[in-house]
């Protein structure tokens, strides 16, 4: 395989890449694929989620703004902080600042391991108060396995996410990993990040209870 | 192992300052959801506003946090304009017969 004429030719045009038409390494354009295919599978669920959300004029709405529409904006602003951290974190790689590459990557960690601890504890009350996935008190299955369904399979993503984290950041210590690598695990938790910004506002917001 | 260093994938990608800006503004952007769903908005308004206020902060983390604004702008047009084509399509298929359907009900 021949190397390239020069830089500045394979970047003069958006479709001049040669053997490099997007100017990213594979492990990059891997991941960028996968998240495309996971939007399109969040999407789907949440399309399927809003047409019944907007059918039906009994939606149940168990969201009191304390504690579970409390519970879930710390949630949000926690997995946004986890999402800063993780930029700081490819930024320290990009410096080859190891020390605090891994320290922001852990801190990230820590992040998601809150998040799923407070998501358990939200999902343990609705099940006390008799939402599962498969009924509710009011009758209405659909709720309980649009929002056990949709927001398992983000908790399931954040949970990868923290194993890939740390993962990553010992891999990284040991010089297993490079920059490119932590790069990569960024683009997959800012994903993550992502599409909470859609759960969170659909599923909670819709269904809050302000009484009366 | 993939090169490191200038002409690999590393960008002058934005400062701690920036990426700090574009949190701030999405936690405001989530703190006025939360504010809209005191308002008591009919359910469609809601869903409407509330979608529209998350692709806003999806575009910000999109070309903010996962660097696509930072690179080369076929990687943009590979990505963002077929995964937008096939939401739509998903939309079109679905979304005017569940607004039918609420129609029927008499919501």
């Amino acid at each position: 395989m021949h190397e390239t004429k020069s830089d500045e030719a394979l970047v003069s045009s958006p479709w001049s890449g040669g053997t490099r038409p997007f100017s990213v390494n594979s492990k990059k354009l891997g991941m960028w694929l996968f998240i495309v295919s996971d939007t399109l599978t969040f999407s789907a669920l949440l399309l399927a989620y809003s047409y019944v959300r907007l059918a039906n004029p009994d939606w149940p709405r168990p969201f009191e703004i304390y504690p579970a529409i409390a519970k879930s904006t710390t949630m949000t602003i926690i997995l946004l902080a986890s999402s800063l951290t993780m930029v700081l974190g490819v930024a320290a790689a990009r410096r080859n600042d190891r020390v605090k590459t891994v320290r922001w990557l852990l801190f990230t960690a820590v992040g998601g391991i809150l998040f799923v601890v407070l998501h358990t504890t939200e999902w343990i009350n609705l099940i006390h108060e008799g939402y599962t996935p498969w009924s509710t008190p009011q009758g209405v299955p659909l709720f309980g396995a649009a929002f056990f369904g949709i927001t398992g399979l983000h908790m399931l993503h954040v949970t990868i996410g923290v194993i890939y984290l740390a993962v990553m950041a010992f891999g990284y210590q040991k010089q297993n990993f490079d920059a490119d690598d932590v790069e990569v695990t960024g683009l997959y938790w800012h994903f993550v990040d992502l599409v909470w910004m859609f759960v969170f506002p659909m599923i909670y917001l819709m269904s809050v209870n302000l009484g009366g | 192992m993939s090169t490191h260093g200038n002409g690999s994938d590393s960008h002058a990608a934005g400062s701690t300052r920036l990426f700090a800006f574009v949190w701030t503004w999405l936690v405001a952007i989530t703190g006025f959801e939360v504010f809209l769903a005191y308002l008591r908005l009919r359910p469609e308004l809601m869903l409407g506003l509330l979608v529209v206020l998350s692709l806003v902060k999806a575009a910000l983390i999109v070309s903010y946090f996962m660097h696509l604004k930072y690179e080369k702008l076929s990687l943009a047009l590979l990505l963002v304009p077929s995964t937008l084509f096939c939401i739509c399509m998903i939309v079109i298929f679905f979304m005017p017969d569940g607004l039918r359907a609420m129609q029927l009900r008499g919501h």
